[in-house]
C-alpha cells in the first residue's frame, strides 16, 4: 500500500484548565490514504475537532500534546518547528471551518484573504495574485468573482462565506483537506452544493479529505471510510459501507440507532443512554463507554484491544455486536 | 465615505449646540453676579450698574444670549476684564503651545503603549505581560501633575539633562517664524537647529508627562482586545493557513484590534485635555491651560468661558475624527452608512 | 432557608474565593483599611499640629523627628499629609454620594419612563460628555464660585453621565423584567415598584461604579485645588500640598511636593484596585 496522505498515530491531548486536566484525546490513531474521504463522527466533545486543531497546530494556549505523532508524507507536523509548519499547513493541509462567517476576517476583502495564501504558498507573483483569486473564487462557484472579490464577508451570505472558505483552503492545492463541520447552519440545497465542490476538487486532483461531522447522513453518502470517536477515543473504524451493515462497537449501533435514515421510522429512534463521562476525572475505565454501555463485563477493566493507524476496518471492544 | 463624514459632522452639530448653551449657562445664568465682583467691595450701587451694562448683563437673559451667538459667530470671545485684551485672539495666540503638547504626548503614549499591549497579549505571563498589567492599573492612578514634578526633579535637578522647567524655548532665544504656531515645524521649516533643538528640549518632559499619563488606557485596552482577537476564529484560520506570524498579527489581529483601541481614545483624549491644564502649569507651558487658570484665580469669567468652549469644541471634533478613523478602518461602519 | 439567604451566602463564599484568587485586591482592602483609619483617627494622633509655622526649622530633610521633613514654613508635613486624608476622602466620597443620588435617580426615571423623560435626560448626559471631564469641572467651579462644595458639586457632575447611563441601562432591563409586570399588574404604583423592585437591583450596579469612580473623583478634586481651585491655604490639602511644594523640586527641596503626592498616588490606587475587585464580586462577566 501507498503511503498515506496522513497517518495520525497515537495522539493524545490533554487541556489543563482551572478546574482539573482534561484527558481530551487518548491514543487516537487513524490514517487517510490519498484521494481517500475519510468521516470522523461522533457527538459534540468526543474530540473530533480537537484532533483536527491537533494535527493543524492550532490548539489553544491551554492544549498540550502529550504523546503521539501526525504524519504528513514523511514530516511530522506535531514535532516540526513553527516555520516548517507554516510552509506546511496552507500549503499541503488546509482546513475549512465550521462558522465560515466568523471564520473570515471582518475587515479585509476575500480576495485578498484568498491572495495571501496564493503570496504565501502558490509562487503567485504580487501583480498576479488578485487575478488568480478570482479564478479561485471562480473555481468554487462563484458568479460575478471580480465583484466578489472586492467584498467583505459581512456583504456575503453565510453559503458564499464558506466557498471563500473552501477557495482558501484550496488556492495553494492541498494535498490534505480537512473540514471541521462544513456545512453545519447551511441550508439543505447549500450543503450539497459545498459537499460537491469538495468531492469535485479531491476527484480532480487526487486530494485527501478528512470531514468531521456529527451527521452521519453526510457521512454515509459522501465518506468513503469512517471513524467513529467517543469521548477522546477512537472506538471503531471501517469501510462506509461495512459500518452501516455490520456496526462492530455498541457504541457504533447505538449511534446509527439513534440516527433518522432512509429506512427507519420515527418510533424505532432510540437515544444512547447517558452522556459523555467527565474527562477530568483522573480514574476513567479503560473503555470511557463502559459505564453507557448495554454489553459490559469485567473484561471491560481489562486493557482495551487497540486499533492502529494503518488498519482499515477495526474497533476497540471486547464485547462486539456479531457481524 | 463622504457619506460617513457628512453623517458624523449632522451628528457633532446638536452637541456642538448644547456645548455652546452650556457655556453660556456655565457664565450667564448662575447665581454670582460678576459686575459686583469686579466694582470690588467699595462700590456704590451706581458704579456696579455701569460695570453691568458694560458687560451687558443688565439685558434680558434671552438677549445676551443672542449676542453671546452672535459674537462667537464673528470669532468674539469677550475681553479678559483683568488684562482687557480680546480673549479670542490671546487663544488664538496660545492654542499651537497646547497642541503641539498635547498631540506629541498622545504620540509618545501611542508609540509606546501600542507595541506594549501587543507584546503583552502576544506573550502571556512574560515579564513584558506583567509589566503592562502594572503599568496600566499604576498609570491611571498617578496624579499627573505629581508625575511631572517628580520628572522636573530627576531630569533637572538631580541628572541635569533637562532644561529649567519653564516655557517652550530658552529664555535667550527668540521663537521661529510664525507659520504653524507649532515650534518644531516651525524651527524646522526655519532650518534654524538652535532653536529647534531648545524647542524640542523643553517639550521632552511635558509631553512625556502627559504621555505616561494616557499610556495605561491604552496599553490596557491595546492588551485586552489583542487578547481577544487572538483566539478569534479568523486569526484561527489564518494561523491554519500557514501565514507568516508578521502576518497574523499584523494584518489579521492588529488591524481588527485597533478597533475598541480607536474608540477607547476618545476617552482618552478627554482626560488628556484636562490632564493638559495642569501639565502647562507644572512646567509654566505658556498654553491656553495656563491661560485659563491665570483668569480662574482671578474670576475673570471671558477667558475661561472662552477656553471651556474651545476646548469642548476641540474635543468634539477630534471626536469626529475619531469616528471617521473609525470608519475608514472598519468596512462595516464605512458601507452600512 | 429563602432564596435571598442562599443568594447571600453564595455572594459572600464569590467574595472570598475573589479574595482568595486575588491576593491584589485583598492587599487593596488592607490599604483601604489604613486610609480610613488615617482620616478618622489621623488628626488626633499627629505628632505636631499640621497648621503651626516655625521659621526656624523651615525646609528641613525628611528625619526621625520630621518624618516627612517641614516645609517653606517649618510645619511638619507627616502631621499635614495624614490630617488632609479626611478632608480629600470627604470631598470624594460626598461628590461620589451626591452623583449617586443624582445619576441613579436621573438613570432610573429615564430607563423607567423612557420617552421626553429618557431623552432629555440622556441629551444631557451626552452633552456632559462633550467636554474633556476636567475642563468642564473647571468651568463649573468658576462659574459657581471657588469653594470646597462647589468642587464637590462640580466632581459630581461631571461623573453624571456614567451613573446615569449605567442605572439607565439596568432600570430598561428590570422595567420588561417578568416581576415588575406582575407588580404592576397587581395595582402596584410606579413610585412603589422603583422602590420596591427596580432600586434594589440598580444598588449594587451603583455600588461597583462608585468604587470605580472614588479614584477619579479624588484625582479630580486634587488636580482642581492644584492649580488653585477650592481648598484655601494653609488648610492641609494634598493637591495644594503638593502646589507649594512645586516650586521647591527645582532647588532640591523634594520632600514637600512628594510626600503629599505619594499619598495621593497610593489613594487613588487602592480605590482603583478595590474597584475592579468590587467589580469581580459583583459583576464577573466584565472582567479585563
Amino acid at each position: 500500500m501507498a503511503t498515506p496522505a496522513l497517518t495520525v498515530d497515537n495522539l493524545s491531548v490533554v487541556f489543563r484548565t482551572r478546574s482539573g486536566v482534561v484527558r481530551a484525546l487518548e491514543h487516537v490513531s487513524f490514517s487517510v490514504a490519498k484521494g481517500e474521504t475519510v468521516a470522523v463522527v461522533g457527538e459534540s466533545g468526543s474530540g473530533k475537532s480537537v484532533t483536527a486543531y491537533a494535527v493543524m497546530g492550532i490548539l489553544d494556549g491551554a492544549g498540550e500534546i502529550t504523546s503521539g505523532r501526525a504524519l504528513l508524507g514523511a514530516l511530522d507536523v506535531l514535532s516540526a518547528p513553527r516555520h516548517v509548519l507554516d510552509g506546511v499547513r496552507g500549503r499541503d493541509i488546509a482546513m475549512i471551518f465550521q462558522n465560515p462567517r466568523s471564520a473570515l476576517n471582518p475587515i479585509r476583502r476575500v480576495g485578498d484573504q484568498i491572495a495571501d495564501v496564493l503570496l504565501r504558498h502558490a509562487n503567485v507573483p504580487p501583480a498576479q495574485a488578485g487575478l488568480e483569486a478570482v479564478k479561485m473564487l471562480d473555481s468554487v462557484g462563484i458568479t460575478d468573482p471580480a465583484r466578489r472579490a472586492r467584498a467583505y464577508p459581512f456583504e456575503l451570505s453565510g453559503g458564499m462565506c464558506q466557498r471563500v472558505m473552501i477557495a482558501i483552503a484550496l488556492a495553494a492545492k492541498p494535498s490534505l483537506l480537512i473540514a471541521d463541520e462544513p456545512t453545519t447552519g447551511l441550508d439543505v440545497t447549500t450543503q450539497a452544493i459545498i459537499m460537491d465542490i469538495i468531492a469535485a476538487r479531491a476527484a480532480a486532483t487526487g486530494m485527501a479529505t478528512v470531514f468531521i461531522t456529527h451527521d452521519l447522513g453526510l457521512a454515509a453518502e459522501r465518506a468513503d471510510r469512517i471513524v467513529v470517536m467517543h469521548a477522546g477515543h477512537v472506538v471503531e473504524v471501517a469501510p462506509t459501507a461495512e459500518l452501516f451493515r455490520h456496526p462492530r462497537h455498541p457504541y457504533t449501533a447505538e449511534l446509527l440507532a439513534a440516527t433518522p435514515g432512509g429506512t427507519s421510522r420515527l418510533e424505532d429512534l432510540s437515544t444512547i443512554p447517558g452522556s459523555l463521562p467527565d474527562l477530568r476525572n483522573a480514574l476513567l475505565p479503560p473503555c470511557r463507554y463502559s459505564a453507557r454501555c448495554p454489553r459490559r463485563s469485567d473484561a471491560c477493566d481489562g486493557a482495551l484491544p487497540q486499533i492502529s493507524a494503518q488498519t482499515r476496518s477495526a474497533f476497540a471492544c471486547h464485547h462486539p455486536v456479531a457481524a | 465615505m463622504l457619506l460617513l463624514i457628512f453623517n458624523r459632522v449632522l451628528l457633532a452639530i446638536p452637541t456642538l449646540v448644547g456645548v455652546v448653551v452650556v457655556t453660556f449657562v456655565l457664565t450667564r445664568a448662575l447665581p454670582g453676579d460678576p459686575a459686583a465682583y469686579f466694582a470690588g467691595p467699595a462700590a456704590t450701587q451706581q458704579s456696579i450698574q455701569e460695570i453691568r451694562v458694560k458687560l451687558g448683563t443688565d439685558r434680558p437673559l434671552i438677549e445676551q444670549f443672542g449676542r453671546y451667538i452672535s459674537d462667537l459667530a464673528r470669532g468674539e470671545l469677550g475681553n479678559s476684564l483683568t488684562t482687557g485684551q480680546p480673549v479670542g485672539k490671546e487663544i488664538k495666540a496660545r492654542l499651537p503651545a497646547s497642541a503641539e503638547l498635547t498631540l506629541i504626548g498622545l504620540l509618545f503614549a501611542v508609540m509606546i503603549a501600542v507595541p506594549m499591549g501587543i507584546l503583552a497579549a502576544t506573550r502571556p505571563n512574560s515579564f513584558i505581560d506583567h509589566a503592562t498589567r502594572i503599568v496600566s492599573t499604576a498609570g491611571v492612578s498617578l496624579p499627573v501633575f505629581f508625575t511631572g514634578l517628580l520628572l522636573v526633579y530627576v531630569f533637572y535637578y538631580i541628572l541635569g539633562v533637562a532644561p529649567s522647567p519653564v516655557g517652550r524655548l530658552d529664555v535667550f532665544l527668540s521663537p521661529p517664524r510664525h507659520v504653524t504656531g507649532f515650534y518644531l515645524i516651525d524651527a524646522a521649516l526655519g532650518r534654524d537647529r538652535e532653536v529647534f533643538v531648545s524647542a524640542l528640549k523643553q517639550l521632552v518632559l511635558p509631553a512625556l508627562t502627559l504621555g505616561i499619563f494616557a499610556l495605561a488606557p491604552i496599553a490596557r485596552m491595546t492588551r485586552a482586545s489583542m487578547l481577544a482577537v487572538l483566539s478569534s476564529d479568523f486569526v484561527r484560520t489564518a494561523r491554519a493557513s500557514g501565514l507568516s506570524p508578521y502576518k497574523v498579527v499584523v494584518t489579521y489581529a492588529f488591524r481588527n484590534a485597533m478597533l475598541p483601541v480607536i474608540t477607547t481614545l476618545g476617552m482618552v483624549l478627554s482626560f488628556l485635555l484636562g490632564a493638559n491644564v495642569l501639565v502647562e502649569k507644572v512646567f509654566a507651558w505658556p498654553g491656553i491651560g495656563s491661560f485659563a487658570v491665570e483668569a480662574l484665580i482671578a474670576s475673570d469669567f471671558a477667558p475661561v468661558q472662552g477656553f471651556v468652549l474651545t476646548m469642548a469644541v476641540l474635543y468634539v471634533l477630534l471626536n469626529l475624527s475619531i469616528d471617521v478613523l473609525y470608519g475608514l478602518i472598519d468596512p462595516r461602519i464605512r458601507i452600512n452608512s | 432557608m429563602s432564596a435571598g439567604a442562599v443568594a447571600e451566602r453564595s455572594g459572600i463564599a464569590h467574595a472570598r474565593y475573589v479574595i482568595g484568587e486575588n491576593p491584589v485586591t485583598a492587599f487593596a482592602f488592607g490599604l483601604f483599611v489604613a486610609i480610613v483609619f488615617a482620616a478618622v483617627l489621623g488628626p488626633s494622633l499627629v505628632p505636631y499640629d499640621p497648621l503651626a509655622s516655625n521659621t526656624s526649622r523651615a525646609l528641613q530633610a525628611p528625619s526621625a523627628q520630621h518624618w516627612f521633613g517641614t516645609d517653606q514654613l517649618g510645619r511638619d508635613l507627616f502631621s499635614r499629609v495624614i490630617v488632609a486624608t479626611r478632608l480629600d476622602l470627604t470631598i470624594a466620597v460626598a461628590s461620589v454620594i451626591l452623583v449617586f443620588a443624582l445619576g441613579g435617580l436621573a438613570g432610573i426615571a429615564a430607563g423607567y419612563y423612557g420617552g421626553w423623560i429618557d431623552k432629555v435626560i440622556m441629551r444631557i448626559a451626552d452633552t456632559i460628555m462633550a467636554f474633556p471631564l476636567f475642563v468642564l469641572a473647571m468651568g463649573i467651579v468658576a462659574a459657581l464660585g471657588n469653594s470646597v462644595t462647589n468642587i464637590v458639586i462640580a466632581t459630581a457632575i461631571v461623573n453624571f453621565p456614567l451613573y446615569a447611563r449605567v442605572a439607565r441601562a439596568e432600570a430598561n432591563i428590570r422595567r420588561e423584567a417578568g416581576y415588575v409586570e406582575a407588580a404592576k399588574l397587581s395595582g402596584n404604583g410606579d413610585g412603589r415598584i422603583v422602590l420596591m423592585q427596580i432600586l434594589p437591583n440598580v444598588f449594587p450596579i451603583l455600588v461597583v461604579q462608585m468604587s470605580l469612580t472614588m479614584g477619579y473623583a479624588i484625582l479630580n478634586a486634587a488636580g482642581l485645588s492644584f492649580i488653585g481651585l477650592g481648598v484655601r491655604p494653609p488648610m492641609p490639602e494634598w493637591g495644594i500640598m503638593v502646589a507649594e511644594g512645586a516650586a521647591f523640586m527645582v532647588s532640591g527641596e523634594w520632600w514637600i511636593a512628594f510626600f503629599p503626592g505619594l499619598a495621593l498616588m497610593i489613594a487613588v490606587f487602592c480605590f482603583n484596585l478595590l474597584g475592579d475587585g468590587l467589580r469581580d464580586i459583583f459583576d464577573p462577566r466584565r472582567r479585563t
